[in-house]
């Protein structure tokens, strides 16, 4: 993307089949460290399969990917340095909002994991439902605990995978935040979502990926905001 | 290697906690042991068989059983927010999870068995307090091997759609060399024969534990493979 920071996540030629649909084709790509790329998309592009294969979920049919030197699915070094924003939650139901942020922070090896949870919850906001199981919040507040718990360990990337699903305005602008100021200290976020403004806000690279494959990929300073949501309208509009 | 144990440690507690607020799968195995058991005794025909040869095949009907309610929420737990994501992305070892996931379910089987060895006791007339110590062990080391080959199967049937159904039809064939000696050196305890005479019954089950716990260790991360 530039070349004033080290690339941090990369991938080429990276492919992934299911049986015989290419969920992602032929995808190359770079994100450096202190960039947040917006990855847009319709349904069915290939968005989270290629979030899954940086997180390690998922290995790729072809081609590679890499989180600083080291080729995925790589180990427990490399799992360490990712936060995982999935469309699920990530949670267990019957622990407490602290209490998966806890376990998610021990598993990561934070040291002072209790300082790491109450700095993680108090960051989304939802410190005074710390102590509440998690299967009785709404889904928003989930929202919220679940994003506590990708970045409890302070991750140099953040894979995020339509992370403002059900969160209100004061989630969102707690999340908003955390994304600028994680990017601000020097992590890589791609950032996957519908909604244009909201990406192209918090981005400093826009792509736009179909049918697998990655169409474009701009930086924010050549992005006419008007023309990019029309395109991906169009692009949305035409796959359905 | 400390770490691969220390990750383990955290995973069981976390899913102790889960089955202590819920409760949900300890209940239902220990009704479900109970009522075998109470179906065996109104079923046994006294004059026909003594309690003393029918009570090892009722104790090992029912743990086998009976633990697999608990070996089927395993990774079921896992499920409904996908939290073995979040455990697979993280940096714990894959060997850790599935030492983690068999050592709750064996807390989990110990305790069904800490239910159901006095019920059989009580129902069948045994006087088990003679025996308690090595029937103890002996449960303890066949609950090793049922729940290493029970936890691999569980991680394995968690995804299908016929989950409950297959997890008894791939775990029972392999069950079979636990249960045989555990229930054989069962019925020497009870038949009242010094643990001696168990011991190449005892021995067997070792090295089954052994091969059983090392290769579904070993065998758990290719189940995780899309």
């Amino acid at each position: 993307m530039s070349n004033e920071s080290p690339t941090v996540v990369a991938t080429e030629n990276l492919s992934r089949q299911f049986g015989r649909r290419k969920a992602v084709d032929d995808v190359t790509l770079s994100v450096d460290g202190g960039s947040t790329l917006a990855l847009f998309g319709p349904n069915g592009a290939g968005k989270t399969t290629l979030l899954r294969i940086l997180s390690g979920l998922l290995k790729p049919t072809s081609g590679s990917a890499r989180i600083g030197n080291v080729a995925l699915p790589g180990g427990p070094a490399v799992r360490r340095r990712v936060g995982v924003i999935s469309h699920h939650t990530l949670l267990y139901e019957a622990l407490t909002a602290r209490e998966n942020v806890e376990f998610a922070a021990k598993l990561y090896g934070v040291a002072d994991f209790r300082a790491a949870s109450e700095s993680a919850l108090g960051r989304m906001k939802i410190l005074d439902r710390a102590e509440t199981p998690v299967r009785a919040l709404s889904r928003g507040l989930k929202q919220r605990v679940s994003v506590a718990r990708a970045t409890v360990h302070d991750p140099e990337v953040i894979l995020a995978d339509e992370p403002f699903t059900g969160l209100d305005l004061l989630g969102a602008a707690a999340l908003s935040d955390l994304l600028n100021s994680l990017r601000e200290r020097g992590a890589a976020v791609i950032l996957v979502t519908h909604n244009v403004d909201e990406g192209l806000s918090l981005a400093t690279h826009a792509a736009i990926m179909d049918r697998g494959r990655i169409l474009e990929v701009e930086p924010q300073s050549r992005i006419d905001r008007a023309t990019f949501g029309e395109r991906y309208r169009q692009l949305v509009s035409h796959g359905e | 290697m400390n770490e691969v144990f220390r990750d383990a440690w955290l995973i069981a507690r976390k899913d102790l906690a889960i089955e202590f607020r819920t409760r949900s799968a300890f209940l239902s195995a220990v009704v479900f042991a109970l009522l075998g058991i109470v179906i065996f005794y109104f079923a046994w025909d006294s004059s026909a068989v003594s309690a003393i040869d029918l009570a090892p095949g009722v104790l090992w009907v029912i743990f086998t059983f009976s633990g697999m309610l608990g070996l089927h929420r395993s990774f079921g737990v896992e499920q409904p927010d996908r939290g073995i994501d979040g455990l697979l992305a993280s940096p714990v070892a894959r060997e850790s999870i599935f030492l983690g996931k068999a050592l709750a379910n064996l807390v989990f089987v110990v305790a069904v068995q800490t239910v159901a060895i006095p019920s059989v006791g009580l129902f069948y007339g045994l006087p088990l307090g003679p025996v308690v110590v090595p029937l103890a062990g002996i449960a303890l080391l066949a609950a090793i091997g049922l729940v290493a080959v029970g936890t691999l199967f569980s991680a394995m049937a968690v995804n299908t759609r016929l989950a409950e159904l297959l997890l008894p039809m791939l775990s029972l064939p392999f069950f079979v060399p636990i249960v045989i000696p555990a229930a054989q050196a069962t019925a020497k305890l009870m038949s009242g024969r010094p643990v001696g005479d168990a011991a190449p019954w005892l021995k067997l089950l070792l090295a089954f534990d052994l091969v059983f716990v090392v290769a579904c260790t070993l065998a758990y991360p290719f189940t995780l493979e899309e």
